[in-house]
């Protein structure tokens, strides 16, 4: 075949193609390519849409917030000739009565209000007084006296780290939601130091990656000597076998999830099984602490590992393994210098699947890992769904996003992506 | 010309139908469960056969998420909704709900002027109408506890005198009330002492006693079950879930009414409703005398003083209504200032071993 095109391409060139027959072949070659684009253009689409856009939107939102900006235009202006250590002068509190006074008509302090309030605790209710009790003033009266109401009303108007979290959250761009996400804050001179009120992310984002290693090793234990018994095993068990490590894989998640309660609570079966036969005499705490999350998450996510495992091992022709022992070596020097290395690419499939699945869940650990075993994506569902700041959601899922390509990249360096198959 | 005319009529005819039509139908939000049910039986369903209005009653979750991504994406679908007072204070200061008008609330059956006849609480927001009162409290089963038996909010922290698991719902809220109030603050300080940085540190220390005794749970109605399959010793929860535990199910559950932290659910119209009009008639009637009482089956308190003689004698002593003395209010505003920063620092505290 190869040596029959070689010919075939030498004869060619001797002599050249007439213009038509040139156009022709164009056509047909781009006629070729428009079908196949076309039909993988649904596919684009769907892609851009459902995929590429939101990931942009989040990954900008969690840099760019206008809202306060928008809300108190004429303050901010009147806040770049501030020095940011003192109080500022009338002019600032006054356009702050007149852009609070606007927002209480049009009934939107209470967005400037949780706006400040995150890097402020208290200034929600300062902000939204000060918008109550100036409703009822006229234009005129505060531009005489809006300063002095807002001096008299509470004590915060006259602290600068209040006006100074005022013009922070005033910037369109910020890197602040990235900073907390760091456990970081800027202090008064705008230098980044670490955070005095809560040391939380950080803590979290090692806790959520060590919890998936620990799933993935777990994964590996069990799931690789089961796959290579699959493998080897006589065709009729083989499908056996799988059929009965797919039936959980086609369960609906919060069925499996769930059928952990009940097996793993205080008076469940796995306690009240141990209490019969005497083996302990007060029920275990399982449910609801990080292990539950690690028990649950390995059963759930098993069949991710075993598939690529046991479709790569099939593969593997078992006159290998012979050829080694007969040749000398020991069955477990044969197995990891022969076997292993062949079963890599499925085991690296398997365990970067597994890994990179865990590091995101969210369901299992909401359902039974009670405060030990949450993890980051429940702290960014928290953030969207709770606390609406929607922003720090952004940024924390960002960084998770981060954290996993980086992964991926030192993976291909060490083991190298080539290597993956998953079947 | 002459032609034209029936097409015309018809059209003016549709264009008077259409919000005719539209007026027939709304939606209300509630919590579901036990209460969505009382709510479905003495305010929805009485309401739709005396307006005609078509009502679909649908359950939610409670926070502000939900609602305030309808009003940000101009695609309001609720129109009614039960918001806990708690989150209420945001809601209306970020312009979420509709403004509404006190005075046009209906005086109660013996005649006594809305504004006298419910509770100041009740008609506290201008955005909502008070609904119920419930409260926080915890619980003991009473055939498992022994011959001490718990009876201030100090002793769900005293673990040598009850010793065993106590559970209590993953938040800040409440329970830093419940730490405060159990290390010896005066009620009225509670709030004022929690603003403060040794405040909030005091309330963690306290917590911090029990901690390794602790089981936490995400909603209300985990926690009787907790309680039942003995799962924790002391539990917290709200009123009418374990209320509905004893009476339906028949648990002997004894409640502790001492240190109750107490609150309201509000009726409100979200911004920019579609049925705006409509709502407000069923919060209306939802909030008159007769109605209002029916929210006893779930011993929730009525908002309404003249709904009381409506309600049963030994319910009446199982309401929160009965032990607002023993109790605090939450304080909504102290959580919409305090509720982000103290959340982070609840979590720090529990994901510290």
């Amino acid at each position: 075949m190869a040596i029959g095109g070689r010919t075939a391409a030498r004869r060619t060139t001797d002599v050249p193609l007439t213009h038509d027959e040139t156009r022709t072949a164009r056509l047909g070659l781009r006629r070729r390519q428009r079908r196949a684009f076309m039909l993988v253009v649904p596919l684009l689409v769907f892609l851009l849409l459902a995929f590429l856009a939101p990931i942009g939107s989040m990954l900008y939102r969690s840099a760019y917030n206008p809202t306060v900006a928008n809300l108190i235009p004429g303050t901010l202006v009147a806040l770049r000739t501030w020095d940011g250590q003192s109080v500022p002068d009338r002019d600032v509190l006054t356009a702050m009565a007149a852009d609070l006074r606007r927002l209480a008509l049009s009934r939107e302090s209470g967005r400037l209000a949780a706006e400040i309030n995150r890097t402020y605790p208290g200034a929600s209710s300062t902000i939204n007084a000060a918008a109550r009790g100036l409703r009822r003033v006229d234009e005129a009266e505060i531009a005489s006296a809006g300063a002095d109401t807002l001096l008299g009303a509470n004590e915060r108007w006259s602290d600068p780290r209040f006006w100074r979290a005022i013009r922070r959250a005033g910037a369109n761009f910020t890197a602040d939601y990235y900073l907390t996400a760091l456990d970081l804050e800027r202090d008064a001179s705008g230098a980044v130091k670490s955070r005095e009120s809560a040391q939380i992310y950080r803590q979290l984002y090692g806790k959520t990656l060590g919890m998936a290693l620990t799933i993935t090793v777990l994964c590996v234990l069990l799931g690789y000597p089961l796959a290579y018994h699959m493998a080897n095993a006589p065709a009729r068990r083989a499908n056996l076998m799988m059929v009965l490590v797919l039936l959980p894989f086609w369960t609906s998640l919060l069925v499996r999830t769930t059928a952990w309660i009940a097996l793993l609570q205080t008076n469940g079966v796995m306690n009240s099984t141990l209490m019969s036969l005497g083996l302990i005499s007060e029920p275990f705490e399982l449910l609801y602490t990080r292990n539950a999350t690690i028990i649950a998450m390995t059963h759930i996510l098993l069949p991710f590992m075993i598939l690529p495992l046991y479709s790569v091992m099939r593969g593997i022709d078992p006159s290998y393994m012979r050829a080694a022992m007969s040749l000398g070596a020991r069955p477990l020097g044969a197995f990891a210098r022969i076997y292993l290395p062949m079963t890599m690419p499925g085991l690296s499939a398997g365990a970067l699947l597994v890994f990179i699945i865990s590091v995101g869940y969210y369901i299992t650990p909401a359902l039974v890992g009670g405060t030990d075993g949450q993890m980051i994506s429940n702290i960014i569902a928290f953030h969207m769904q709770q606390s609406n700041n929607w922003e720090l959601a952004a940024a924390l899922g960002s960084l998770l996003l981060l954290v996993i390509v980086a992964l991926y990249w030192l993976y291909d360096r060490l083991v190298g992506a080539s290597n993956i198959k998953l079947g | 010309m002459k032609r034209l005319t029936p097409i015309a009529a018809l059209t003016a005819l549709a264009l008077l139908a259409t919000p005719a039509l539209a007026q027939d139908r709304m939606t209300a939000v509630s919590f579901g469960g036990a209460y969505g049910a009382a709510q479905k039986e003495h305010m929805v369903d009485p309401f739709m056969k005396e307006s005609g209005t078509e009502i679909l009653f649908e359950d939610y979750s409670g926070g502000i998420a939900e609602m305030k991504a309808q009003v940000e994406a101009g695609n309001v679908q609720w129109d009614a909704v039960d918001i806990e007072v708690i989150d209420l204070e945001r809601a209306c200061a970020e312009g979420l709900l509709e403004v509404l008008d006190h005075t046009d609330l209906p005086a109660g059956e013996d005649g006594t002027a809305a504004a006298d006849d419910f509770y100041p609480d009740a008609l506290g927001s201008e955005c909502g109408v008070g609904v119920i009162y419930w409260a926080t409290v915890f619980a003991y089963n009473s055939e498992t506890i022994g011959d001490a038996k718990p009876a201030t909010i100090a002793d769900f922290f005293d673990t040598e005198k009850f010793p065993g698991k106590r559970a209590m719902r993953k938040r800040p809220q409440v329970n830093l009330e419940w730490a405060l109030m159990a290390d010896g603050v005066p009620k009225d300080e509670v709030y004022t002492v929690l603003a403060t940085e040794e405040g909030q540190q005091r309330a963690f220390d306290k917590l911090a006693t029990i901690k390794d005794d602790l089981v936490w749970f995400d909603s209300w109605s985990q926690a009787p079950q907790l309680l039942a399959d003995g799962g924790a010793t002391l539990v917290q929860s709200a009123n009418g879930r374990f209320y509905a535990a004893i009476v339906d199910e028949g648990k002997p559950f004894e409640m502790i009414w001492d240190g109750n932290v107490f609150d309201l659910d509000v009726w409100a119209i979200l911004a920019g409703a579609p049925n705006k009009d409509a709502a407000w008639e069923f919060i209306k009637f939802a909030t008159s005398t007769v109605p209002l009482s029916g929210m006893q089956d779930v011993a929730y308190g009525p908002t309404r003083k003249s709904s009381e003689k409506y309600v049963e004698k030994d319910v009446l002593e199982k309401l929160p209504t009965a032990h607002l003395d023993e109790g605090l209010k939450a304080d909504p505003v102290f959580w919409a200032d305090y509720g982000e920063s103290l959340g982070e620092k609840y979590n720090q505290w529990l994901l510290a071993q």
